[in-house]
């Protein structure tokens, strides 16, 4: 096992990045760039839970944002109602989004490969609509949060710096935790199941109470980035766990590659660092070919994000993360 | 009869208009290779499946060291210590040959849910997967991705992973399917060696590798057992000659 590889040199460089953005931020005054960053730390998260489903336990789940939304909602809900202290607020939500993973998973799991993928959207569909008709918060319009969570004056919140390194240290420990998951005994169940349902049942292994406990799992975690989510908008609403935003994860899963814990994260990073420039480099490009100004192409930058995925898609199955270690897994 | 290790009685599947099982009676004693022959759609792999979990009779009983497990699933049966192997070779292509061996251990350890510590070098697992590699004489390819195989290493892996977790009995299903002459005789002398160690069912269509090895061969054609007993006597059976092994294979079955 060698150490010193592309791969790991760009994790690392990546992983320095991430961890520097809020000093660059404040050093240089560009606070857009430590907003957006925060943004992509949160739904790394995200895709990284994702990924423990999908990529390790094969489970593709077509619903995952419900996550995002019912922990954005529980903090949400809560802070109207004056409970402001992330150490109820944080724990309910998980809480919520381990019982909405039980019982959907549950379900879910009896079905297989599109059937999956169908019902796990139909659930989130449903909180959706759920969310929709709250009234009481904001339905369509979404609900405007006006306290971000207290930990009784032991972390602020509301200090963006602080508040960035909780969601970088949230990333760092989610990664940490899908790691030993997907090494230890419970993980070569998951991965076994995988593989091979059938002969992991025939060996001795019920899989299905496995792949449920996992499927809960990543609903916690994704359920830790709604809270997160929330409260960097100090908004929640219905769109954060829109059927697109689901495939946006998957995307982000996808394009960094399934077959590695640290995938997904490039797979963020890259994915919304795209979505915020290519419009500028379009119009810079395009301008400069054309001598004109190219101001109106900058709404299609998705026609460029589109190939690109397929690319990655029909040439490096194993997304970024198989590019820089040169295996390419499907 | 009481000392039979697995005992089937009267199990009965039909799907739709076709009798799978018919009524079938069947036991494994300790000690003993019990095989299984019958021509092609005899339902043979059918009542391997009823055996081993992943079929439910439509009616029967299926006892396995006097217990009733009919309505067991078959993690549960594979935990009593019934391992089986596949017709259709069902591994898991995208691992290492030994971690297909070590996930054959895994269950023998109890539970799983073991999320944080390294299953990757855990002496318990590794061990035990080591030694059953060994016995079918994959050691040396421990490393190499399953999907890289050969087919006659993938029938050895099998048979590794069903010896895994040291089993109380083991269901063979054709582990001969699809091997060379050379390859088969290695199997049937690895086969004889296991048949020291466990009892073993045995479905098998190799005839000379099933009357080498068997101490009991049961028939079956159409689902319904047509004759039991040991190897001499299926050999000198007048139905038996003519509803499967055929006159043109006199010669070859009688040598």
């Amino acid at each position: 096992m060698r150490f010193v590889t592309v791969r790991n040199i760009v994790v690392a460089a990546l992983l320095i990045f991430l961890a520097l953005v809020p000093i660059y931020s404040t050093m240089s005054g560009n606070m857009f760039l430590m907003t957006l960053f925060t943004r992509i730390v949160i739904l790394a998260i995200a895709a990284v839970s994702l990924n423990l489903i999908m990529g390790f336990g094969g489970m593709v789940s077509f619903g995952h944002a419900a996550y995002l939304g019912i922990g954005g909602y529980v903090f949400g809900s809560m802070a109207t109602e004056g409970i402001t202290s992330g150490f109820i607020q944080w724990p309910l939500a998980l809480a919520v989004c381990a019982l909405f993973a039980l019982i959907t998973g549950a379900l879910s799991l009896r079905t297989r490969g599109v059937y999956f993928i169908m019902i796990t959207l139909a659930f989130a569909q449903m909180i959706y609509y759920v969310a929709v008709s709250l009234d009481k918060y904001g339905g369509d319009d979404g609900l405007t949060i006006y306290t971000r969570s207290q930990f009784a004056g032991l972390i602020d919140l509301s200090n963006r710096v602080v508040f960035y390194y909780v969601c970088f240290a949230s990333l760092l420990g989610a990664i940490y935790l899908v790691w030993r998951i997907v090494n230890s005994r419970f993980g070569m169940v998951i991965q076994g199941a995988r593989s091979n349902d059938r002969r992991m049942q025939s060996i001795g292994f019920p899989t299905y109470r496995y792949r449920l406990t996992c499927f809960v799992i990543a609903g916690m975690m994704c359920g830790l980035a709604g809270v997160l989510l929330a409260n960097q908008a100090d908004f929640i609403s219905p769109a954060t766990m829109h059927w697109t935003r689901s495939g946006d994860l998957i995307v982000m899963a996808v394009l960094g590659g399934m077959g590695s814990v640290i995938g997904p994260v490039l797979g963020a990073v890259a994915l919304l660092v795209l979505e915020e420039t290519l419009p500028h480099i379009i119009s810079v490009i395009g301008g400069a070919l054309t001598g004109q100004s190219m101001a109106a192409a900058r709404e299609y930058w998705a026609l460029v994000l589109g190939p690109m995925l397929l690319l990655v898609v029909l040439f490096a199955r194993g997304g970024i993360d198989g590019i820089l270690t040169g295996r390419h897994r499907g | 009869m009481a000392d039979a290790l697995l005992k089937v009685e009267g199990i009965s599947k039909r799907f739709g208009g076709v009798v799978a099982s018919d009524n079938i009676h069947i036991d494994v004693r300790p000690g003993e290779l019990h095989a299984i022959i019958g021509p092609n759609g005899a339902g043979k792999t059918t009542l391997i499946g009823q055996l081993a979990g992943e079929l439910a009779p439509d009616s029967g009983h299926i006892y396995f060291d006097g217990q009733d497990i009919t309505a067991q699933p078959a993690p549960v049966r594979a935990a009593l210590g019934l391992a089986r192997s596949f017709q259709i070779t069902s591994l898991f292509l995208d691992f290492k040959a030994l971690t297909n061996v070590v996930l054959a251990v895994q269950p023998n350890l109890g539970h799983s849910f073991h999320f944080w510590a390294d299953a990757r070098n855990e002496p318990a697992l590794i061990e035990p997967a080591l030694a059953a590699l060994k016995r079918v004489g994959l050691e040396h390819r421990a490393a190499v991705t399953v999907a890289n195989m050969s087919h006659g290493e993938h029938r050895q892996l099998e048979l590794a992973m069903a010896i895994a977790n040291r089993p109380r009995l083991l269901l063979l299903d054709e582990p001969m399917a699809g091997l060379g002459p050379e390859e088969s005789s290695r199997m049937v002398a690895m086969l004889r060696e296991l048949k020291r160690e466990y009892p073993i069912l045995l479905v098998e269509h190799d005839m000379e590798a099933v009357f080498a090895l068997a101490d009991r061969i049961t028939v079956l054609v159409y689902g319904r057992v047509i004759a039991s007993g040991d190897p001499a006597t299926i050999r000198a059976n007048a139905e038996v000659r003519d509803a499967y092994l055929g006159e043109q294979d006199e010669e070859f079955v009688d040598g």
